[in-house]
């Protein structure tokens, strides 16, 4: 159950940009996920009032853009899209692969008033 | 709430505690940041419902990263070799710490860090050994996380080139994603544990370094096909290296204690 600790660092990064601006209120919050990022999101969703709970985010509202995982064969350099991190590349079977996208856990852009 | 482990009161804090210590001097990881800038900014926006957008395109685990990187400066700079330990629960973790430190502390100055959620027992064990130790208990927290490592490496005060052992909360999932400042990460599994298990526990398998099969001796009882288990974890991470051993009837140990020479020097 890391969500709760991903969900803690979250508010920590949004309380600390909200104190720069001297914002009040935090309206939307936008994540970006990757697929291969390790997050189970639906409890990422159990945690997230518990979490953001008399913080800036508790009345906002969290968007989800999830990133498609790809890698990169460090053999034949096919970029290829990866369900699962034991996919092999497509063209040549190699396991060797580079991965491009798909591990992002980022804070993108908060909408505050 | 705590921000490292998610705790809701003191009772499941995370306590770093020396098991030499009988009161369990206890040390509360609690960061409580109160940024108040009082620079005067003039933007005024002209939105009529005076909405801003702030990018932040900050990394989630960036707290995380930044404490480790931390851990790490301080062990390259003092030339410690620190490992991080990490399987399921009932793998053989402590087994095959205690049997390592048995055998190695004599060429080797090693120092432990015990993660579990309660109790001191493990660290007891180490203690055993008379290895300097310090038990985390994490509380409710599935993971160690590299404050907590930190501040139980500053009350260990480690020698310079010694062996740092931290043997996280036995946790196939959520110990991948936080980096601990370790120089090399090492994933048990042992023969009773499946075939398929690397895939199941994908990230894991993808963030080790060394992958420990531990408890072949048991291999004569069990349907198991160890190659099998192999290839399996190669297509996660096609550069893991192999160790096949039994911590308790010390098989197969030379290989692992040559790569543990090797590497800590």
């Amino acid at each position: 159950m890391h969500e709760l600790s991903i969900a803690l660092g979250i508010v920590r990064i949004a309380e600390n940009e909200m104190a720069k601006v001297n914002a009040k209120e935090v309206e939307l919050i936008e994540l970006e996920i990757g697929a291969l990022a390790g997050i189970e999101f639906d409890s990422l969703d159990f945690v997230w009032p518990l979490a953001v709970k008399d913080t800036v985010l508790e009345n906002a509202t969290k968007k989800i853009n999830i990133i498609k995982a790809k890698g990169k064969c460090l053999d034949c350099d096919v970029v290829f899209d990866i369900d699962y991190l034991y996919d092999a590349c497509p063209k040549c079977k190699s396991n060797l692969k580079g991965i491009v996208q798909g591990k992002e856990l980022r804070v993108k852009a908060l909408e505050v008033i | 709430m705590c921000g490292t482990c998610g705790c809701g009161s003191e009772e499941n804090g995370v306590r770093i505690l020396s098991p030499l210590e009988n009161k369990g001097h206890q040390y509360q990881v609690h960061d409580h940041h109160h940024d108040h800038e009082d620079g005067h900014t003039h933007d005024h926006d002209h939105h009529h419902h005076h909405k801003t957008v702030l990018e932040v395109e900050q990394d989630i685990l960036q707290h995380n990263e930044v404490m480790a990187a931390r851990n790490r400066g301080y062990f390259e700079a003092k030339n410690i070799f620190a490992l991080n330990l990490v399987s399921s629960p009932g793998s053989g973790k402590t087994a095959l710490l205690e049997r390592t430190l048995q055998d190695l502390k004599k060429e080797i100055s090693f120092y432990v860090i015990e993660g579990d959620q309660q109790t001191l027992n493990d660290a007891n064990r180490i203690a055993a050994i008379e290895i300097p130790v310090m038990q985390i208990n994490t509380g409710k927290g599935c993971h160690l996380e590299s404050d907590m490592v930190y501040e139980a490496v500053k009350k260990l005060d480690l020698e310079d080139n010694s062996v740092l052992m931290i043997e996280n909360v036995g946790n196939l999932v959520c110990p991948s994603m936080f980096n601990l400042g370790e120089s090399k990460r090492v994933v048990i599994i042992s023969t009773t544990e499946g075939v398929d298990k690397p895939i199941k526990y994908p990230d894991m398998f993808h963030s080790s370094d060394v992958c420990i099969i531990n408890k072949i001796d048991l291999l004569p009882y069990l349907d198991i096909d160890i190659e099998e288990l192999k290839e399996n974890a190669l297509k996660i991470n096609p550069n893991l290296e192999f160790f096949e051993i039994s911590a308790t009837k010390g098989k197969g140990l030379e290989a692992w204690y040559k790569w543990l020479k090797e590497n800590s020097k």
